[in-house]
């Protein structure tokens, strides 16, 4: 299925959180990425060798990409499986979309963030948090509770400009 | 201070101790983070290399964790030095292939290290000897934090942490543990315990990590995925992982004394055989007979012995290690000589195995842990 000359002989699979990823290889490929080896074997360094480069070159519509900040190009990642700079990520966005999906849980980060960064996705929540509830408090015309809400939304607004990350 | 100088001497670091010792070697977390402004280093060019090593390099080392650690730029330490720092575990081997422009800061109690222009601008790892995958997290957590204040990272709220191999992206966190698996790869459990692993998304690998053999019979095994998932549960996920692991290699162990006792004797007694009175031996050979000679020390059978004299063996008859007692550069045949002279001198005191038949009365498993 990846080199698409011979005939596939070895299906392999691998369950990713309740994802089912399915490769399907002739013997050629098979052992030229070590999947008989056991110990030397893994399905992301697989999908990242064989599949990643050509998704990416076909993103770009058949025009080569070329990374306005560090000069990166598909024909680059094809060889080194590295991107160039922090900025490749938003110009090969569209080619990379896919790979991240086969070879991670998710495809949105859900970990750790820089403190300042932390700080104000933890406010935006909040503020979401009492928007829903001012909300409520209008509609059961319960002004006094509206207006105590009013006030901690602002204060809220102006602790996001204050913690603003640069 | 020479980095000689600066690491602890093997049997030391060999009598290091930990949680589920016995069959966990080694934990590890290892976080990759990179600077914003500046290409990661496989792209980069040499000036721009070293100018990002000298904007990490003070940053890494003002941090209280790694007051009076060893730091250097690779280009100042030697082949024989990076190899040492390889069969140690503190460096990847990728790592050790670097020259100006990268770097390295090792904390005094080896707990700590820090690569600097490896695959990406930071690889930090925090390392624990036995399975302690929880506090290496939180000792890594703190030094990121830390360095957070004082470079300017590369992250997005939707990738989290860029890295130079979309592998790596989002957490940036490699959790792994070193593990010794006699007794899975004696019963032939070893393969269908591998593929179960895969199954579930993490990768195992040899002793050296990607690429490499399963030496000794030493596993690692590690997350593969990194967005879309907090480090906590992936660190969490590996850990129960880890313990079923270890379960089974247990109970290989006392299945195989059990239904096998003679093959097992057979292995060990011969390991011992041969290390005690070889006088050629490769490294290989070594890593593979000592496995076994460790096992016989977990079942019992070598009363005089400990694993800490095994484990220090492991690290010193390595060939970095080994030509680093001479100054003249000895060939790979020199060393196999000189390697089997130091053990038989080593094994000179640990009697002959001692194998306790299973209902004679004797312990077949020393479950310490």
């Amino acid at each position: 299925m990846f080199c698409k000359q011979n005939p596939a002989k070895v299906h392999l699979t691998q369950i990713v959180g309740d994802k089912m990823q399915k490769v399907d290889l002739c013997e050629e490929c098979a052992k030229q990425k070590g999947v008989n080896d056991p110990a030397g074997f893994s399905l992301a360094d697989l999908l990242l060798g064989l599949g990643a480069s050509q998704e990416i070159a076909q993103a770009g519509g058949g025009e080569e990409i070329k990374c306005p900040n560090c000069g990166f190009t598909q024909a680059d990642f094809k060889k080194a499986g590295r991107l160039g700079c922090s900025q490749c990520y938003t110009t090969f966005a569209e080619g990379l979309e896919g790979l991240l999906k086969s070879m991670h849980k998710g495809t949105k980060h859900v970990g750790k963030a820089p403190l300042a960064l932390r700080q104000s996705r933890d406010l935006t929540e909040r503020l979401k948090h009492l928007q829903r509830k001012l909300d409520k408090a209008v509609t059961s015309e319960d002004f006094e509770q509206a207006a105590t809400l009013r006030d901690e939304i602002k204060e809220t607004k102006d602790q996001m400009t204050q913690t603003a990350p640069k | 201070m020479t980095i000689h100088e600066f690491l602890s001497p093997p049997v030391e670091s060999a009598r290091r101790t930990g949680p589920h010792d016995r069959i966990v070697m080694s934990s590890r977390v290892r976080l990759a983070r990179n600077l914003r402004s500046m290409p990661f280093p496989g792209w980069a060019k040499k000036a721009e290399r070293i100018k990002a090593l000298e904007t990490i390099r003070p940053a890494v080392e003002s941090l209280p964790q790694l007051t009076g650690a060893f730091s250097e730029t690779m280009d100042n330490l030697g082949p024989l030095d990076k190899q040492i720092l390889v069969e140690r575990h503190l460096i990847s081997r990728e790592h050790a292939a670097k020259n100006a422009g990268s770097g390295l800061v090792l904390n005094k109690a080896e707990s700590l290290c820090v690569m600097i222009n490896e695959e990406d601008h930071l690889r930090m790892q925090a390392l624990r000897p036995g399975l302690l995958l929880q506090e290496a997290w939180v000792a890594i957590d703190q030094v990121d934090s830390e360095l957070e204040r004082k470079l300017d990272y590369a992250f997005t709220a939707e990738l989290g942490y860029l890295t130079a191999c979309p592998t790596n992206l989002g957490t940036g966190i490699r959790v792994s543990a070193m593990l010794h698996l006699p007794g899975l790869v004696l019963a032939e459990q070893i393969n269908q315990i591998i593929q179960s692993v895969n199954k579930l998304g993490l990768a195992v690998r040899g002793l050296y990590g990607e690429g490499t053999e399963a030496l000794g019979n030493v596993f690692q095994v590690s997350n593969q995925m990194t967005l879309g998932e907090v480090e906590v549960d992936i660190v969490e996920r590996l850990n129960k992982v880890l313990l079923q692991i270890i379960e089974h290699e247990e109970n290989a162990r006392g299945m195989l004394l059990e239904k096998k006792p003679k093959i097992v004797f057979n292995f060990i007694g011969r390991a011992y055989g041969i290390l005690a009175n070889a006088h050629s031996i490769t490294s290989k050979e070594t890593m593979n007979q000592l496995s076994l000679m460790r096992l016989g020390i977990d079942l019992g059978e070598f009363p005089t012995a400990d694993r800490a004299l095994i484990d220090e063996l492991f690290i010193i008859t390595q060939p970095a290690h080994l030509q680093k007692k001479y100054t003249e550069k000895l060939a790979a045949e020199e060393r196999d000589v000189l390697r089997a002279d130091m053990l038989r001198e080593r094994l000179q005191n640990v009697s002959r195995p001692n194998p306790k038949m299973p209902g004679n009365g004797g312990g077949s498993l020393d479950k310490r842990n």
